[in-house]
């Protein structure tokens, strides 16, 4: 697989702990309890959250996030535990770009955690892990998608486009 | 010189990089997101891969001068080192890097060595020759143009 290709959750197998699931099986927005993007004005600020231990690529994705043409509010996090930290405190993000290799809580740990609380978030991986097997493991942590870092504005449209689309 | 003789100068540099495999279309897409809210993008990402990767080659250095080397430490720097320079495009680093994991994977102390002492001297050639570009493009702005993306 090539930096940039996506692997989505069909493709993986549908063996990741999905809390959406449960429900209407279409992409909520904030942490599971919010409404869905139907619900949302169009206008709605979108809140999106970049877990990247590498400021290199914490600031790419921040210009991107803001280059998308929706209203947006990027946050970021350095690590896994961060990401978990800001959830656990009552904070909620409509999209969440996680990187998997980090210090103190990797990607695959924080989406578990994350999918275990109960954030229904949309999860995105953004990895160097370029194999497929290897992604697949990613996404059996509970991502929607994952695809190779640096994200391109083209891919970060089609990541919106589908949480509109999976409504 | 003037406005035109510097942007055919910086078109022809920027070509040789490329043409070279010191940069990829990675770099393209950092000069497509400069726009005039942010007029010092790529200069500022690529400041801070050059802090980056300054800080993990001395972590590098460090890490592979123990007498028990901890190569799981040091694969996580060089993970780190491919990551940001991916995203900056510096693919000739990004290459080394990836010979660098495998020696890491190894066990191989010899074989770090000499990717250290490749990543260290990649590094410093796209280093220079990324000051020289952002160089050209301040000199093109200072005669009154603006530099080509």
């Amino acid at each position: 697989m090539m930096p940039g290709e996506t692997m989505s959750k069909q493709v993986a197998g549908a063996a990741s702990p999905d809390p959406r699931s449960a429900g209407s099986g279409k992409a909520m927005m904030g942490n599971g309890a919010g409404a869905s993007w139907a619900a949302v004005p169009e206008k709605k600020k979108l809140s999106v959250l970049i877990v990247d231990d590498d400021s290199t690529i914490r600031t790419i994705h921040t210009i991107l996030v803001n280059r998308v043409g929706v209203e947006v509010e990027p946050k970021v996090a350095e690590n896994g535990q961060v990401a978990v930290d800001l959830f656990r405190t009552g904070e909620s993000f409509d999209l969440v770009l996680m990187d998997w290799e980090m210090p103190v809580m990797n990607g695959i740990e924080a989406t578990r955690e994350l999918r275990k609380m109960g954030v229904g978030a949309m999860i995105v991986g953004v990895t160097s892990h370029s194999m497929d097997t290897e992604k697949e493991t990613f996404m059996a942590a509970g991502l929607d998608d994952c695809y190779g870092k640096p994200l391109s504005i083209k891919i970060l449209k089609n990541i919106l486009e589908k949480m509109k689309i999976d409504d | 010189m003037d406005v035109a003789q510097l942007k055919r100068q910086l078109f022809e540099y920027t070509t040789l990089l490329f043409h070279e495999g010191f940069l990829d279309e990675q770099f393209t897409q950092l000069q497509q997101l400069q726009d005039e809210n942010n007029p010092d993008f790529v200069v500022e990402v690529v400041s801070l891969f050059f802090d980056d990767s300054e800080r993990l080659l001395n972590e590098l250095a460090t890490a592979l001068d123990q007498q028990n080397i901890d190569f799981n430490k040091v694969d996580a720097h060089v993970h780190q080192l491919k990551g940001s320079s991916s995203s900056i495009g510096a693919q000739r680093v990004q290459r080394v890097c990836i010979a660098f994991r495998n020696s890491c994977q190894d066990k191989n102390v010899e074989g770090c060595l000499k990717c250290l002492q490749e990543v260290k001297h990649e590094y410093s050639l796209i280093k220079n020759k990324l000051e020289i570009l952002f160089n050209l493009e301040k000199q093109i702005l200072a005669a009154g143009g603006s530099p080509p993306v």
